[in-house]
């Protein structure tokens, strides 16, 4: 089974998020940059998937240069090859990702994509829906199970307070939740073996924007900040408040 | 502006998240210029659209799918371009989160996902984002002459604007192919009576400090005397206490609810983006310099172990 992998690169959760000079993006010095988290999820999923039933495992991200670190993490996690859509376009919307990933997959032929079900700084959850637009096959997000069998998949997804259990023929592309299967820890031996697997490099296709940022804010929001005792006098004050002020009660 | 709006009935009635999205539709054009698109939804229901003011309401009968993306992306980007409408919103819910994308590959139109405001300016829809899982907001226009955008449920308040009115109601057979039927739902379940925390009006969550799984009890007491669901914060849920499907933050759900309550949960910032767009937020935390202090509205410094059993009985009073 061949295997692609789409992983981006993205602040760390603990990361405080600065607005930048140009006031449409933030701020990346001092800043540290990780692969996204759901990603792992994905990238382990594949690795267990291609460890059980073999084939080739790529992993690929579209990304300026900066993105090589996280392409030698997923290399040392346990994929056989990467490659590295050079991005020049300074600004890019989702559709140009979804659209050079889809360029390159197209030739790749993979079985299965995974993608995590949302990379977590622009929280936009539609590369893996774009990807099932744009390369006509079915595509399934939120996925918390999978079981494999000859050219189909089952699996459970997850959907407002509850699951679905789905099948879908593959090829297909499937996004993962947190926890399907939990990520390794590269060893010193599997970071030092990363460091020869290859990574082509290829130049993006351009594609002119279709949604573009005008701007970018920290959201302010006045708060009373009001801070009780835990006495009773203080917890029917609260009670009050959340009836006449808030009105939830 | 001509603006489709994907709604979809839950009981007998329209969901919540699907009048807030007509009413957003509103912002965008006149009602006449509005119609309500449904998957097996009942003439009474879609009929309601018109009230919150879509003039149209169309069902798409087909009883061999149940919301599939690949089909009823096809469902509606069919209807979409046979009719004309340059515009499509959606409930950024799962559906909508799906079914949105792969309708903007068809009409080739720029998407947005996740809206908590739109504006138009000139010809151009500009809507803001949540980014950043909400340290952030991003102004984002779309350049396309079509717009596709999902917006966050409970952020547009659905608004009734003419009472008594009845959408013009029909309803049609769609065709699809082998190819969008690939994606099978097979089975769904369901916790009944369990609400799910980013749906939530109001949202209560445990952390840490609550020192053991079993004192959850104090936090669910709470949600249920105050009719909300349970959170939680991410310390908890690595710890295996509670389940991955309520942990609020950056790697969990976003929400925002009228009402957020966070016991003994210190604020770390990937939390605080998950829920800091709350309408009002209590916080009840020992630790008089924890994080969470600096964005409440209602601060307790006190011993959830205490506070909690006095605070859901005074409520439960109330009742």
């Amino acid at each position: 089974m061949n295997i692609l992998v789409c992983v981006s690169r993205v602040p760390d959760t603990a990361a405080k998020i600065k607005v930048a000079g140009d006031n449409k993006s933030v701020e990346t010095t001092g800043v540290k940059f990780i692969l996204n988290p759901y990603d792992e999820y994905a990238l382990e999923e594949a690795i267990q998937l291609q460890e059980s039933k073999g084939g080739e495992l790529t992993v690929l991200t579209v990304a300026g240069d900066e993105a090589t670190d996280i392409l030698r993490t997923a290399l040392a996690m346990g994929a056989d090859k990467a490659i590295h859509i050079k991005a020049n376009q300074l600004e890019k919307d989702s559709f140009y990702v979804a659209n050079n990933i889809a360029n390159v997959a197209k030739e790749l032929n993979p079985d299965i994509i995974f993608l995590g079900k949302q990379s977590i700084d622009f929280d936009s959850f539609q590369i893996s829906s774009l990807l099932g637009g744009l390369l006509d096959l079915p595509s399934v997000d939120v996925v918390s199970s999978i079981n494999y069998a000859d050219g189909s998949i089952t699996g459970e997804k997850d959907i407002e307070g509850g699951k679905e259990s789905f099948e879908t023929s593959l090829p297909a592309i499937i996004s993962v939740q947190k926890g399907i299967k939990e990520p390794r820890y590269p060893k010193l031996p599997q970071i030092m073996k990363a460091k020869q697997k290859p990574i082509e490099v290829k130049e993006a296709i351009e594609t002119p924007l279709r949604t573009e940022i005008l701007e970018m804010t920290l959201p302010e929001k006045a708060r009373a900040g009001k801070i009780l005792t835990g006495s009773d006098a203080d917890i029917d004050e609260l009670v009050r408040l959340l009836h006449e002020d808030a009105k939830v009660i | 502006m001509k603006v489709l709006v994907l709604v979809e009935e839950h009981k007998g009635s329209l969901k919540r998240s699907s009048c807030e999205a007509i009413t957003a539709a509103n912002q965008l054009t006149s009602s006449d210029n509005i119609t309500a698109i449904a998957l097996n939804a009942s003439e009474s229901a879609l009929k309601s659209a018109g009230k919150y003011g879509a003039s149209n309401a169309v069902n798409a009968s087909e009883s061999s799918i149940k919301g599939e993306a690949p089909a009823l992306s096809k469902i509606i980007s069919d209807y979409a371009l046979q009719n004309s409408f340059d515009t499509v919103l959606f409930a950024a819910d799962s559906i909508g989160k799906e079914v949105a994308p792969r309708v903007s590959v068809k009409l080739e139109a720029g998407y947005v996902a996740d809206c908590v405001g739109l504006e138009v300016n000139g010809s151009n829809i500009v809507a803001t984002k949540p980014v950043y899982a909400g340290k952030a907001q991003a102004k984002v226009k779309i350049n396309t002459s079509k717009n596709i955008l999902s917006l966050r449920p409970n952020v547009f308040t659905a608004k009734v604007i003419a009472e008594g009115t009845e959408a013009n109601y029909s309803s049609f057979t769609p065709t699809l192919d082998d190819k969008s039927k690939s994606v099978k739902i097979t089975s769904i379940s369901k916790n009944e009576g369990k609400l799910d925390v980013a749906e939530a009006d109001i949202v209560v969550s445990g952390g840490r400090g609550l020192k053991e799984p079993e004192h959850f009890n104090l936090v669910e007491n709470l949600a249920s005397a105050l009719g909300g669901a349970v959170g939680a914060s991410r310390a908890v849920v690595d710890a295996g206490w509670r389940p991955h499907s309520e942990q609020v933050g950056q790697t969990g759900k976003t929400v925002s609810p009228s009402l957020y309550v966070a016991c003994a949960i210190s604020g770390a910032v990937q939390h605080l983006a998950g829920m800091s767009s709350s309408k009002f937020i209590v916080a009840i935390n020992k630790d008089a310099d924890a994080p969470i202090f600096k964005i409440t509205d209602y601060g307790i410094v006190g011993d959830v172990f205490e506070v909690l059993p006095k605070l859901t009985e005074k409520i439960k009073a109330r009742h």
